[in-house]
């Protein structure tokens, strides 16, 4: 894969639909790309499970391919859609948002934003998801002629090329993660080795993270490393709770991980010469390792993340040369494992 | 209509915050330079001051005036980290800027905000102020950034012309607000007129109606119409007078906003003349907004100002949002009005 090719793959992934519990055009997209490598299927939650056969050690790869967004509650006598969270939204971003309800066809709407006129001075709060209204340009009649209770809403956003290698759109949680372990799966296909390989494609992150927790137990992996985003250096966020966009894949030290691994991660790294950094964390990662190394018996679990900017938000931004090293790091510590065993 | 909603797609799709609006004016030229009926001048300010021939001379010179400038930021600092630092130019509320995609010299930039994953959980419905918002084009340091952008540079919205709706009746834009008007104005400039008509594309509304000072001082009208974008609130939870303004509820006619205070009569004539004719008007509900009338009524030897608008959701937003049957009956109530203070 040049990177061309993987910017195009992020961009078809980042624009697709796919929130939590309706993951099914993204899937569908990271499914055939992963057919390339192996055999793929759906389990009865959704999760794309690839499977490649081998000797030794059985390496599972996690990332998950759902996105936050909104899910349809009512319409109002008006024609304006009312809607919960699917995941975790963050609303101070959504006042006159653009979006796109799927419902029998995809509705375009503007999420109404209450004009200064009528705000009380002084405040200035972002509104509660129950609050949130969507314009679209219908009354309650032809709305329901699309639209239905269920129906889930993602916001418009472009896939933008900011300078050097940054890109920003909404959904790179996780949608970066989940190229990044296509990439290693083009790279150890490059390098003609074939590990006992399991990549998963997780639903439901964001809300109840049952795919990764039931995916991972019928997979019944030895090792197990997720790929997900985490938080990169920006106003507000301090060098000490952040990674820096831009340096590399951020490794993951917690006691909720194998230690062991985490160094052997960095290890590789050094070896390698890809650049790295190190995410400490207390305890629960908030990401899927949590589920996956309590998953069957236990699983070794390691965790690389994807620094990146203004997480769940349609301004994420992350750096492709990180999901590249992401990729090497997993081929080569893959590769490395195997040597080992 | 179809030829006034081209000009409003390819108008607001161009950029021009107040002071910097070449692209719209260039734009307008272009379309009028080659018709006999026309003569134009640009006056010292950047004002587009345009002649239009009719078949007949008014009894009261007749002043039609719309915008040409929209809300955007102006970068005044970049940090060490390659970050831009913005002052608003016009008025513009920091909740429709968070994560927004934004325009700096040909470049794309976002609105960065702290995750609400790391922010306190009593204050993560806050609003940062427009000061500690940071555009974000991806520079990795002051001196990157510098070899693309400098201090003052205007930064617009990205934001794509959208029309929806079940037919396709919406319409979805940044700088609707006056674009449209602008759009309209070239429309009837390149329609035939019966009377004599001036018609004044200005600059600077956003920062105080600077522009129309001058134009009106030059132009010395007998009348003169406003034609602009006002805030409609008629949206989910929103009743009753609240609501300002309704789409669908055709053109606004003010009788007292935050900035001018309207002739009485002259305002309930426009109400009598768009019902005789069958144009849907109404007016606007709160004592709200402002817009050149603030300045043309008072200007030279006094005029006597309309503001006739086309309602608008989410004003000075990326998604402004129209109705275009409202900007319809806009126009045609302009129109009507011509014909009524040509022969007062």
């Amino acid at each position: 894969m040049n990177t061309d090719y993987i910017l195009k793959l992020l961009e078809k992934l980042c624009l697709a639909d796919g929130t939590s519990g309706d993951e099914g055009t993204a899937a569908k997209i990271a499914a055939e790309e992963l057919e390339k490598y192996m055999s793929v299927t759906r389990d009865k939650l959704g999760n794309v499970i690839g499977r490649q056969e081998g000797e030794g050690t059985h390496f599972l790869l996690d990332a998950h391919i759902d996105r936050i967004g909104l899910v349809v509650t009512a319409i109002t006598d008006e024609g304006f859609v009312k809607v919960g969270a699917c995941g975790g939204v963050d609303t101070r971003t959504l006042d006159a948002a653009e979006v796109v309800i799927y419902g029998r066809k995809p509705i375009y709407g503007v999420v109404s934003a209450i004009p200064p006129h009528l705000t009380k001075s002084g405040e200035n709060k972002a509104s509660d998801v129950s609050d949130i209204a969507i314009d679209i340009g219908m009354d309650k009649e032809t709305a329901e002629k699309y639209i239905t209770p269920s129906d889930r809403v993602i916001t418009v956003s472009k896939f933008n090329k900011l300078l050097g290698s940054k890109v920003s759109c909404a959904a790179l949680d996780d949608r970066a993660g989940v190229v990044s372990l296509l990439l290693a799966c083009d790279m150890l296909k490059e390098k003609g080795i074939k590990p006992n390989l399991s990549v998963v494609f997780s639903v439901c992150e964001e809300t109840s993270g049952s795919g990764a927790k039931t995916s991972s137990f019928a997979v019944n992996a030895d090792e197990a490393i997720a790929v997900d985003v985490s938080f990169a250096k920006q106003p507000g966020v301090s060098e000490e709770e952040s990674g820096m966009l831009s340096k590399g894949p951020m490794i993951g030290f917690s006691s909720t991980l194998d230690f062991e691994m985490s160094k052997k991660l960095v290890s590789v790294a050094e070896n390698k010469n890809i650049p790295y950094q190190k995410e400490i964390m207390g305890g629960r990662t908030g990401t899927n390792a949590d589920s996956i190394a309590v998953s069957g018996y236990g699983v070794k679990m390691g965790l690389i993340s994807i620094p990146q900017r203004n997480m769940h938000t349609q301004a994420e931004i992350i750096d492709i040369n990180d999901v590249i090293n992401t990729a090497k790091l997993i081929s080569e510590y893959v590769s490395y494992r195997m040597e080992e065993c | 209509m179809n030829r006034v909603f081209e000009f409003a797609k390819e108008l607001s799709l161009l950029d021009g915050i107040s002071s910097r609006e070449e692209n719209v004016r260039n734009y307008i030229i272009e379309k009028i330079k080659n018709e006999d009926t026309v003569s134009y001048i640009v006056d010292n300010l950047g004002n587009l001051i345009v002649e239009k021939k009719g078949d007949k001379t008014p009894k009261n010179k007749i002043m039609i005036d719309a915008h040409m400038d929209e809300v955007g930021l102006i970068v005044c600092y970049i940090t060490s980290d390659g970050l831009l630092k913005v002052h608003s130019v016009g008025s513009i509320i920091e909740k429709v800027l968070l994560g927004r995609t934004v325009k700096v010299n040909g470049l794309t930039g976002v609105i960065d905000i702290k995750p609400v994953h790391l922010t306190d959980k009593d204050k993560s419905k806050d609003i940062p102020k427009i000061d500690d918002l940071y555009v974000d084009i991806g520079a990795e340091s002051r001196e990157e950034a510098e070899k693309y952008v400098s201090l003052g540079d205007s930064i617009e919205f990205d934001s794509d012309w959208c029309e929806f709706g079940e037919n396709g009746e919406y319409i979805k834009a940044k700088a609707l607000d006056d674009r449209l008007g602008c759009a309209v104005m070239l429309d009837m400039i390149l329609s035939e007129q019966e009377y004599d008509l001036t018609f004044t594309f200005t600059v600077q509304e956003e920062v105080g109606c600077r522009g129309a000072i001058t134009a009106t001082n030059r132009v010395k009208p007998d009348y003169a119409i406003a034609l602009e974008c006002t805030t409609a609130s008629d949206i989910s939870g929103i009743s009753g007078e609240k609501k300002v303004c309704s789409l669908s509820g055709g053109a606004v006619v003010s009788f007292m906003d935050g900035g001018t205070v309207y002739l009485k009569d002259l305002y309930r004539k426009a109400m009598s003349i768009a019902e005789e004719n069958g144009i849907k008007a109404q007016t606007k509900t709160m004592i709200a907004g402002g817009n050149n009338a603030s300045q043309i009524h008072k200007s030279s030897c006094g005029v006597k100002c309309l503001a006739v608008s086309v309602p608008c959701r989410y004003l000075h937003s990326p998604s402004c949002v129209v109705k275009k049957s409202d900007v319809e009956d806009a126009k045609n109530l302009v129109q009507r009005l011509i014909v009524e203070f040509a022969n007062d």
